[in-house]
C-alpha cells in the first residue's frame, strides 16, 4: 500500500504542476484577455504601458529551437546510423558513452560556452552580430541535444530485427542502402519520437538562452538578433523581486502554462509514437 | 547488348559502394567533430578557470571584487541541497519503481501512472521551479530555503530514479522470483531478500546519474528565488550539546554552484568571467565524476552478475 502511494505521488506532482499553473494563470486572465495574450505583438508586463503579447516571447523560443534542431537532427541521425549500422562493436561501446557525456554537462556551462566562446567565434565571420544573439544560443543548444537524438534514434534502429537487415543484404544492398531503405523505415516511429522529444527539450531549455540570447523580448525571426524566450523571461522575473500576488508575478505562470502545454503535447505525441513502434515487432 | 547492361549494372554497384564509403566517412567525421566540441569546451573552461583555482577560492565568500570572491557558500549549499534531494527522492522513487514493476496489476491506474512518469521526465525543469514557487514557497510557506530547493530537485529527479529502479528489477530473471515463492516466501520477502539486494547495483547507478543531473540544475532554483549573493553559511547541523543535531539549516537561504556560476557569467567584467570558468571547472568535475562513477559501477555489476 505504501508502495502504491509512492507510485501515485507522480500523479500528485503532475496535478500540482497543472493546478498551480492554472490557478495563477486564471488570476492573470482575469486582467488580460486571452485574445490580447495571443495576438499582441509586445511583451512589456513590467512597464507603465503594459502589453501582454506572448508571441514576442514564443518567437524567441521558436527561433532558438529551430536553429538547435537544424543542427541536432541531421547530425544526431547520421551519428545514430553510423553507430548502429557501421561502427564495430568495441568502437560503439566507447563512442556512445562519450557522446552521452555531452548530455551530462550542466546547462549553465553550455551557456558560458555560448556567450564567451561561440559568440566571439561567430563574430569573426559575422562582424555585426550582437553580443547576445539567438544564433549562438541555438547552435550550442543543438550540440547539447545531439546526444539525445543520436541515443534515442540508435536505440530505435537497434531494435529493428536482424532479419530485416539480412533480407536487404541478401538482395545485394550496401550498408548505406540497407540503413536508408530497410532500417530507417522500420524504425520510423522510434526515430520520429526522438525528434519530437528533442524539440520539446529545446523549447524547455532555459540557461543557455537566458545567458546567451539576451533578456529583451523581441518579435523577430532573425536569429542574429537578441531575443528573450519564454524560459528566459521566467528567469529574468525570478531574478528580480516581484511581490507575490501581483500581475507581474502571475505573468510567469501564464508563460509557464504556455510552455507546459507545448511540451506536454509534444511529449504525449512522442510517447504514443514510441509505443506504436514497440507494437510492430 | 547484354554486355552494355552488365556494364551499366557494374557502374551502378560501383557508385553505390562509393556512396557507402562516403557516408561511413561522414559518420566518422561527425562523431569526432561532436567529441571535438566537448573537448574544446573542456579546454576553454580549464584554460580560463584553472588559474583561478586556489585554496582561497574554496574558502572565500562571494565578493564585489572578482579576485577575492570564492565559492564557499556555493559548494556548501550544493552539498546540503543534494542531501535533502537524495533523502526525499530515493525512498519514494525506489518504492514507486518496486510497486510498478512487481506489484501493479495491469489496469487503467497503472497505465495512467506510467504515461504520467514518461511525461514528467519530459517536463522542462523550469516548470518544476514554478510549481515549487507556487506551492512550497507560498502555499506551504517553506520560504526560499534549502528545504524548498532540495524538495524541488527531488521531484525533478523522481522519474529518473523510478525508471532506473524498474530497469534494474527487470534484468532479474523471473526464475529467481518463482524459486523464492516456491520455497514459501511471501511477495514482500521476495522483494526484501532477493530483488532489492540483486538490483542494488543498478538502482545505485541510477541514483548517482539522477543526482548528477540535479547538481547542475540552475533554472528551477533560480525560479524559487535562490539568492546569488550569500556571504554566510547555514547553521551547522551538529551541535556540541543536546540534542546534538539541529535542523535550522533546512530553512536557511542558500546558493549553489550553478547559480553562483550563472551570476558571474552574467556580469560584464572579464575577471568575473574567469571566476565563472573556475566555478564551472569545479562543477563539471563533480558532474562528470559522478557520471564516470556510475559508468564504472554499471560495468562492474554487469560483469559480476551471471544468472
Amino acid at each position: 500500500m505504501i508502495l502504491f502511494l509512492a507510485a501515485f505521488s507522480s500523479i500528485a506532482i503532475t496535478a500540482g504542476i497543472i493546478g498551480i499553473l492554472l490557478y495563477e494563470s486564471l488570476q492573470f486572465f482575469k486582467v488580460v484577455s486571452l485574445v490580447d495574450f495571443l495576438t499582441d505583438r509586445k511583451w512589456t508586463p513590467l512597464f507603465a504601458d503594459a502589453h501582454y503579447g506572448i508571441m514576442s516571447l514564443a518567437s524567441g523560443t521558436l527561433v532558438t529551437s529551430i536553429v538547435a534542431l537544424v543542427l541536432a537532427l541531421p547530425v544526431g541521425t547520421i551519428i545514430a546510423i553510423y553507430l548502429s549500422e557501421y561502427a564495430p562493436y568495441r568502437m560503439r561501446e566507447i563512442l556512445k558513452p562519450l557522446i552521452e557525456l555531452l548530455g551530462a554537462i550542466p546547462t549553465v556551462i553550455y551557456g558560458y560556452f555560448a556567450l564567451l566562446f561561440v559568440t566571439p567565434l561567430l563574430q569573426f565571420f559575422l562582424p555585426h552580430l550582437s553580443t547576445f544573439n539567438m544564433l549562438s544560443a541555438g547552435l550550442v543548444m543543438g550540440v547539447m541535444i545531439i546526444p539525445y537524438v543520436s541515443s534515442l534514434s540508435e536505440d530505435a534502429m537497434r531494435g529493428v530485427p536482424m532479419h530485416i537487415r539480412e533480407a536487404s543484404y541478401a538482395m545485394g544492398a550496401t550498408r548505406f542502402q540497407t540503413a536508408l531503405g530497410a532500417v530507417m523505415p522500420s524504425a520510423f516511429s522510434g526515430i520520429s519520437s526522438a525528434y519530437i522529444l528533442a524539440f520539446s527539450r529545446a523549447i524547455g531549455e532555459t540557461m543557455v538562452v537566458a545567458i546567451a540570447a539576451g533578456m529583451q523580448p523581441n518579435f523577430t525571426i532573425d536569429p542574429r538578433e537578441p531575443a528573450a524566450t519564454i524560459t528566459a523571461y521566467i528567469v529574468q522575473v525570478s531574478l528580480g523581486d516581484l511581490p507575490h500576488g501581483t500581475i507581474g508575478y502571475q505573468t510567469i505562470f501564464a508563460a509557464g502554462l504556455m510552455l507546459f502545454s507545448m511540451t506536454f503535447l509534444f511529449n504525449l505525441m512522442g510517447h504514443f509514437l514510441k509505443k506504436r513502434f514497440r507494437k510492430v515487432y | 547488348m547484354t554486355a552494355e547492361i552488365m556494364k551499366d549494372i557494374k557502374k551502378k554497384i560501383y557508385e553505390h559502394k562509393i556512396y557507402d564509403r562516403v557516408f561511413s566517412l561522414i559518420g566518422v567525421i561527425l562523431t569526432f567533430m561532436v567529441l571535438m566540441v566537448l573537448f574544446v569546451l573542456l579546454i576553454d573552461l580549464m584554460r580560463n578557470g584553472v588559474p583561478r583555482l586556489s585554496v582561497s577560492f574554496f574558502t572565500s565568500y562571494p565578493s564585489r571584487f572578482a579576485n577575492r570572491a570564492g565559492i564557499l557558500s556555493a559548494w556548501v549549499g550544493t552539498i546540503l541541497v543534494m542531501t535533502v534531494t537524495a533523502i526525499a527522492a530515493v525512498p519514494i522513487g525506489v518504492a514507486a519503481g518496486i510497486y510498478l514493476e512487481e506489484y501493479a496489476r495491469k489496469n487503467w491506474i497503472t497505465n495512467l501512472i506510467e504515461i504520467n512518469i514518461t511525461n514528467l521526465a519530459g517536463v522542462p525543469s523550469i516548470i518544476y521551479g514554478l510549481m515549487a514557487l507556487g506551492i512550497f514557497v507560498y502555499q506551504l510557506e517553506l520560504g526560499q530555503s534549502i528545504l524548498t530547493a532540495g524538495l524541488t530537485l527531488s521531484l525533478l529527479i523522481l522519474p529518473i530514479v523510478i525508471v532506473s529502479t524498474r530497469e534494474a528489477l527487470r534484468t532479474i530473471p523471473i526464475g529467481i522470483r518463482e524459486a523464492a515463492q516456491a520455497a514459501g516466501a511471501t511477495k514482500w520477502q521476495v522483494v526484501k531478500d532477493h530483488l532489492v539486494p540483486y538490483s542494488a547495483g543498478g538502482v545505485f547507478t541510477g541514483i548517482i546519474i539522477a543526482l548528477s543531473r540535479a547538481i547542475g540544475e540552475t533554472a528551477p532554483l533560480l525560479t524559487i528565488g535562490a539568492l546569488t549573493f550569500i556571504a554566510f553559511l547555514p547553521d551547522s547541523p551538529f551541535m556540541g550539546e543536546f540534542p546534538y543535531i539541529s535542523f535550522d539549516w533546512l530553512l536557511s537561504p542558500f546558493t549553489v554552484m550553478p547559480i553562483q556560476m550563472f551570476n558571474w557569467v552574467s556580469r560584464p567584467q572579464i575577471d568575473f568571467h574567469k571566476n565563472a570558468a573556475a566555478a564551472g571547472c569545479v562543477l563539471i568535475f563533480m558532474s562528470i565524476g559522478m557520471n564516470a562513477l556510475a559508468m564504472y559501477l554499471r560495468y562492474k555489476y554487469r560483469k559480476k552478475i551471471q544468472w
